[in-house]
């Protein structure tokens, strides 16, 4: 009997005061932008396996929005950057989001990272009309105005960098063995669908994959130098590109290397293999970039200079010119839209594709592309510089040809503020 | 009691299922009142309570442990998941058959591993189950033409119906489907140790050598249980994988995985409503933690994200074990209950593993 006494009223309780409540509607969405600030957000990895090789590039991106902030910030508006920790886990960038768009309500989320855990959020942001800029990852899907008409790509895709690795490895080592090492997921599934569209159906002798969560690649490297392969493309994160050099030179097995940007950041290969072995390890190492990397250009001084000041000095990589570099072209279309900026106006200047960026290819941005770079340029390391050799190609994510470029990388301009 | 051929303690079916019907009405009609980061965390803790009741039921009334949980409701996620990418159609259709497909599944894979653990017992038992959590990241990636690895396998989105888009929300949506499955699950799991199968149950746990002379399968009981556990953790991992539309070995880690057993632990051990409270602690409190400590320096942020929540979850599993060993819903009852009516003795006998002397 006491069972009935007490839940009976209690539901009845708790039906009432939810039926007053249920009278409250849902809150309007807030765009972020007050008079003398701008709110913007991302998810990125901070701790678990992928923290290592990316936690510097939301850190990157801070220090530069803090050196604008400090001289005026854009139309008079300090950036406010709030970077959420998803320990690449795609559950976890669900949750993150959603605090970053309802109780965070920033403007636009920029610069999410990765393939796995931005595409379990891409569908929530453009349901929900949130600016989801300059995606950290070079999958093809982001490049979709029809179905995501507000994400826009940053990274040039897998596929545009593995055919033109393939064409200048064509051009460089003709009648070789290429072979390819590949992540068991997207990114190794497109590059080497890339590699594959240059070099022809029966152009690879040998095509591995790896685990992103085993750490061995003995079996992998061993089946490569059976089949004889002497041109070795990588589909790998930094992590693995290190493992994979490690292993093959454990094993005594000398191969041309080729890798795609996002594992070919030569800072960050050193951190793995050590400042001793690392130059004689990655002499003549071939990767793709299409960021000012070059040791002497005048972006990179003036990132170095911002890092120092802004970021407590830390590791300059890679990681640390992509970062500044994504903020530098949020900066920039922030200014392009306008005095009073709203989501709309953000989209409508990215559409308009005036947007310069910093690369050393022009972006691709329009109504009808939202691809950031379809083009990027050759890098390879000697005496321990990884610098570009001049080659740049410019493609797209289809089955068309790859074109060598001859423009002009984009020149710094001024002290790398953007004005409208 | 009036009725005495009704079990002890049973309610009859048609009062369980008025009051879970009840239950599911307010918790529905309360999804107007939330906003829809609210709604977002009340899916969370829905899905979670489908794998802390089942947890709970199998650990308070059949006594076997499981550290295994999260691997069960992977299983019920990547079921879930590959029918809805395989099926032809979609909207409310695609979503029912993808459940039931990831129910079927979890509930193939939960009476393999039922076969194995009603032959176990105490450390064993708990070591198999891990075991199978452990091996999660290697499965996915040795069948990762299908599983996709590392990755995981993502599905479609799946809106709000048509009908109902003006009215309400993505996330208000996910939470009304999410409350409706847990009710199931947690209506399911009530009738079943409220009645016959409850009791056999608890013979088992009690004492298996006098179940078994009284004429009760021991072995056959507890794979049944360990099966309905099973699926109600399949359940769970079915209805995240539609709210977050993926399922992939990340999010299924050992660590998760413990973290069921302290919630069903936190909230009291046997009891559904602990499940329930266990479940919004696991939810709630990584995000109360964030909170706190988002105004603190970047770097000691950092620092201290993922990292305070564990030791927080460890500090509250000590703090309730030692002030109430019941748990939270334990803790509850307990101030509830006037003084002259007498405690029921069944609630303190309830042991996890029977020692020698309780044999």
């Amino acid at each position: 009997m006491s069972q009935r006494s007490r839940s009976i009223p209690a539901l009845v309780a708790t039906a009432l005061v939810a039926a007053g409540l249920s009278a409250c509607s849902t809150p309007e969405a807030s765009p972020g932008v007050t008079d003398d600030t701008i709110t913007i957000g991302t998810h990125t990895p901070l701790t678990g396996p992928a923290a290592a090789g990316y936690s510097s590039i939301s850190a990157a991106t801070k220090a530069y929005f803090d050196y604008v902030n400090d001289n005026g910030g854009i139309n008079g508006r300090s950036i406010e950057y709030v970077v959420k920790d998803d320990g690449y886990n795609p559950a976890t960038t669900q949750t993150v989001v959603r605090e970053l768009v309802q109780e965070e309500e920033v403007f636009a989320v920029l610069n999410g990272l990765g393939t796995p855990t931005h595409s379990s959020v891409v569908d929530y942001l453009n349901e929900n009309e949130v600016p989801d800029l300059f995606v950290a990852s070079g999958s093809p899907q982001w490049d979709q105005p029809e179905k995501y008409p507000w994400t826009f790509a940053y990274n040039a895709s897998y596929i545009v960098e593995a055919k033109a690795l393939a064409t200048y490895a064509q051009e460089t080592w003709p009648d070789k063995t290429y072979c390819v090492l590949g992540q068991d997921d997207d990114f190794g599934t497109d590059f080497t669908t890339g590699l594959l569209t240059v070099l022809g159906g029966d152009g690879l002798a040998s095509t591995q994959t790896y685990s992103v969560s085993v750490q061995d690649v003995v079996a992998q490297i061993g089946a490569m130098q059976a089949a004889g392969c002497e041109v070795n493309f990588l589909a790998t994160v930094n992590g693995f590109t290190a493992l994979a050099l490690g292993t093959a030179a454990k094993m005594k097995y000398r191969a041309q290397w080729v890798s795609s940007s996002s594992g070919g950041d030569y800072p960050t290969l050193v951190g793995y293999l050590g400042e001793d072995v690392a130059p004689l390890l990655l002499q003549g190492f071939v990767s793709s970039n299409y960021l000012p990397f070059s040791p002497d250009d005048e972006w990179v001084t003036l990132f170095q200079q911002i890092n120092d000041e802004y970021n407590g000095g830390a590791q300059f990589s890679g990681n640390t010119v992509f970062g500044m570099s994504v903020g530098y072209l949020f900066a920039q279309a922030l200014a392009q839209a306008g005095e009073d900026p709203t989501r709309e106006s953000v989209l409508d200047a990215l559409e308009v594709g005036t947007l310069t960026g910093n690369g050393i290819v022009p972006l691709s941005f329009s109504k009808d592309s939202h691809a950031a770079f379809e083009g990027v340029g050759i890098t390879v390391v000697d005496k321990g510089v990884q610098d570009y050799v001049g080659e740049v190609f410019t493609t797209d994510a289809g089955s068309g040809d790859v074109v060598p470029f001859t423009g002009e990388p984009v020149a710094l301009e001024g002290d790398g503020i953007p004005t409208a | 009691m009036s009725r005495p051929q009704r079990l002890p303690g049973q309610r009859p079916l048609a009062r369980t299922l008025l009051l879970a019907a009840g239950w599911t009405l307010v918790a529905l009609l309360g999804t107007f009142a939330l906003d829809p980061f609210r709604n977002y965390q009340l899916a969370l803790v829905a899905a979670y309570l489908c794998a802390t009741a089942g947890l709970t039921v199998l650990v308070g009334a059949s006594g076997q442990l499981s550290l295994g949980h999260a691997a069960l409701m992977a299983v019920g996620g990547y079921g879930y998941a590959l029918t809805s990418n395989a099926l032809p159609f979609g909207g409310v259709a695609r979503f029912v058959v993808a459940l039931l497909a990831g129910a079927l599944v979890s509930a193939v894979v939960g009476l393999l591993l039922g076969l194995a653990a009603a032959r176990l017992s105490g450390p064993y038992l708990a070591g198999l189950t891990l075991a199978v959590v452990v091996a999660l990241p290697a499965v996915a990636s040795t069948w990762s033409t299908v599983l996709h690895g590392d990755q995981g396998v993502q599905t479609a989105f799946e809106g709000v119906p048509d009908a109902l888009r003006r009215v309400i929300a993505l996330e208000q949506w996910q939470a009304m489907v999410a409350v409706v499955v847990a009710a199931v699950v947690v209506t399911g799991l009530t009738v079943l140790r409220g009645g016959r199968f409850g009791l056999r149950m608890q013979a088992v746990r009690d004492d298996e050598v006098a179940a078994r002379l009284s004429g009760i399968p021991a072995g056959r009981v507890k794979v049944l249980a360990f099966t309905a556990s099973s699926v109600a953790a399949g359940l769970g991992g079915a209805v995240l994988c539609f709210v977050a539309q993926a399922v992939s070995p990340g999010a299924y880690t050992v660590g998760f995985s413990l973290l069921l057993v302290v919630a069903v632990v936190i909230g009291g051990l046997g009891s559904i409503l602990g499940a329930a409270l266990g479940s919004a602690v696991v939810v709630l409190l990584p995000w109360l933690i964030g909170r706190l400590t988002a105004g603190l320096p970047t770097d000691a942020a950092q620092r201290l994200d993922g990292n305070l929540a564990v030791l927080v979850f460890g500090l509250l599993l000590i703090t309730v074990m030692a002030l109430a060993p019941q748990g939270l819903h334990g803790a509850l009852t307990a101030r509830r209950r006037p003084i002259d009516e007498p405690v029921r003795t069944e609630e303190h006998t309830k042991v996890l593993v029977p020692t020698e002397e309780q044999r």
